[in-house]
């Protein structure tokens, strides 16, 4: 337990530290100390640049990435699947359907609409790869159900968004799949935080549950665990939080499967433990990522996804090859 | 017979060389928004036959009623070569179609979009005279250099600073006509303060530090994108200089209606001093 206690602190240390990188990197450059204070007093375009800008980016950072990273550790908890990740299984893209059918349905992007029409695609998503795959599939079945339904979802986010009267919504296509945290605002964390809490608490209180169920279905019922409640509770919450956090920032692939990878040894196999880890875990990734774009371009909007890709796909293949000797 | 073929050959040749010297031309097709304006401006009664359909489109056309008079083509040689023109206007990126109608011997004049008030004098004169209808440009170029007279104000070196500011954070810059009345108007491009020779994409961040006196945006599309998002941020109503919207229409060809944006912004420059 105090061993889990100093993990925790070093990544809200490292979380603490990316943020602060976060609110001093954007193409308004600004010294360290400049930086601190526009952000401390509000005064001057610097102060709008801090308040208004990079302070909502760096918040939204860090929701958007403990979205992600519980969902994905929680994920891998309940279906006992190390591949088991929002955006490979195809949550993040239907949920970025839901999102774009509502906007181009005429919901407004800043109302709580959207969030819940993602959440609704996720749970399609989910409702599809647990029908396809099944609860006992092993990696391959749920790779291969992620694929179709990630493809059947990205090609219809596509459609919608060429059949848009907007000439600009299908430039969007890019920030549907890949995600990006560029230019948003208060009224984005607004619109994403009552949804994306609810999925939290749904998460965390599945911890013991999917303790319980590390060791097998028949023990964890033996033991007292509701499994159809611990199904409700996953679900839900991991389509909650996925779904409020692709409504604002798009589909941000990789760090549920990064970042329980890279956390499952330092707090051992009990998903209640990693849950957590995760949570900081994911929000120190995806507010690495979002620095990193910002240090390579600037002065344009380079999306998560390409730096979420490049960490994600070469741990995606390791974790593939490792499946396929283990077998 | 010879001699009389080489005689079509010749009176043809001189004819598409100076088609203003000769009879004016009966039946003018119009396909390019900007030459479309430019003709139900200045050609005689039932002289032009056709215009581009996009001068239906209100977004991008500043003479949408005018235009319902008359039939749309979609700029396409076939469509065009069957509506028997003996004179097509065209911009200066016709493409294939302009190409093909040149082969099938059809004369086309090319207009090339005036980037500023400067060239949009020679456009309506270039117009005119291919219409066969020059004293009408000539009346229309001296009204407009009256009216720019009028409106135009000098930009000193502390002029009031104004930015576009479209989807994606898309400013324009001094080489555009949009940029020129800007200038004209009085104000210096917060685009040429940066140091863009052309327009491009401003980061939102460096709007904001550039703390511009203007910013003037556009008419939105219906349906919504991520990329006009950025034109609502909050971090624009925290800065202290306010938003104009100016619809693109009337400057997105060079137009008599240009006018209108420039009498805006000259009214918002005089306010700002």
């Amino acid at each position: 337990m105090r061993r889990d206690a100093r993990l925790l602190g070093s990544l809200a240390a490292l979380v603490a530290a990316l943020a602060l990188a976060s609110l001093l990197t954007g193409p308004a450059d600004a010294g360290l100390r400049a930086g601190i204070e526009a952000l401390w007093t509000g005064e001057g375009p610097l102060g709008i640049v801090l308040r208004e800008i990079r302070a909502p980016r760096t918040v939204l950072a860090i929701m958007v990435g403990a979205s992600l990273g519980l969902s994905g550790a929680a994920l891998q908890g309940y279906l006992r699947n190390p591949l088991a990740e929002p955006g490979l299984i195809g949550i993040s893209a239907s949920a970025a359907l839901g999102a774009v059918v509502a906007i181009q349905a005429g919901v407004s992007a800043l109302a709580l609409g959207v969030p819940f029409a993602a959440l609704g695609g996720a749970l399609g998503g989910v409702a599809l790869i647990l029908g396809l795959a099944g609860r006992r599939a092993g990696g391959l079945g749920l790779i291969l159900g992620g694929i179709a339904v990630s493809a059947l979802a990205g090609a219809l986010t596509a459609l919608v968004l060429n059949l848009s009267p907007n000439p600009f919504a299908a430039y969007d296509i890019m920030f549907w799949t890949m995600g990006s945290l560029a230019d948003r605002s208060w009224g984005h964390v607004l619109t994403a935080a009552p949804l994306m809490l609810a999925g939290w608490v749904a998460l965390a209180r599945a911890g013991r549950d999917l303790d319980a169920l590390s060791l097998g279905e028949e023990a964890a019922a033996s033991m007292g665990v509701n499994l159809a409640r611990l199904r409700l509770l996953v679900v839900l919450g991991a389509a909650a939080a996925v779904g409020a956090a692709t409504a604002v920032a798009g589909a941000i692939g990789f760090v549920g499967l990064v970042v329980p990878h890279l956390l499952r040894g330092a707090v051992g196999a009990m998903p209640s433990r990693l849950l957590p880890a995760a949570a900081l875990g994911g929000a120190a990734l995806v507010l690495a990522a979002d620095v990193a774009v910002r240090l390579i371009l600037p002065e344009r909007d380079l999306k998560l996804g390409v730096m979420m890709a490049l960490v994600g796909a070469p741990v995606f293949l390791h974790l593939i090859w490792r499946t396929q000797a283990g077998r | 017979m010879v001699s009389l073929r080489a005689l079509a050959v010749l009176a043809l040749a001189a004819g598409l060389a100076a088609p203003a010297g000769a009879e004016p031309p009966k039946r003018v097709v119009s396909m390019n928004l900007c030459t479309d304006q430019l003709a139900m401006a200045l050609a005689a009664p039932g002289q032009l036959v056709s215009v581009s359909y996009l001068a239906l489109d209100p977004r991008s056309s500043a003479m949408v009623e005018e235009a319902m008079a008359y039939p749309t083509n979609r700029g396409r040689a076939e469509e065009i070569y069957l509506l028997k023109p003996d004179l097509v206007l065209a911009g200066s990126f016709g493409g294939p179609a302009v190409a093909m109608l040149h082969r099938l011997g059809v004369p086309v004049v090319e207009v090339a979009p005036p980037t500023s008030l400067a060239e949009a004098r020679d456009a309506i004169a270039q117009v005119g005279a291919a219409l066969g209808r020059s004293e009408t440009a000539e009346a229309m170029i001296a009204d407009f250099d009256r009216e720019v007279a009028r409106l135009a104000r000098p930009a000193g070196p502390d002029a009031p600073t104004a930015a576009t500011w479209g989807a994606n954070g898309y400013s324009i810059a001094g080489d555009t006509l949009a940029g020129d009345i800007l200038r004209r108007a009085g104000f210096a491009l917060v685009t040429d303060r940066l140091g863009m020779e052309t327009s491009g994409y401003v980061p939102l961040e460096v709007l904001v530090m550039a703390q511009p006196d203007l910013i003037v945006t556009g008419s939105p599309y219906p349906g919504a994108s991520r990329a006009e998002e950025v034109l609502d941020h909050p971090a624009l109503e925290r800065l202290e200089g306010h938003v104009l919207r100016v619809p693109d229409a009337l400057w997105t060809c060079a137009l008599p209606r240009s006018l209108e944006a420039l009498a805006m912004l000259s009214a918002e420059a005089e306010a700002l001093r």
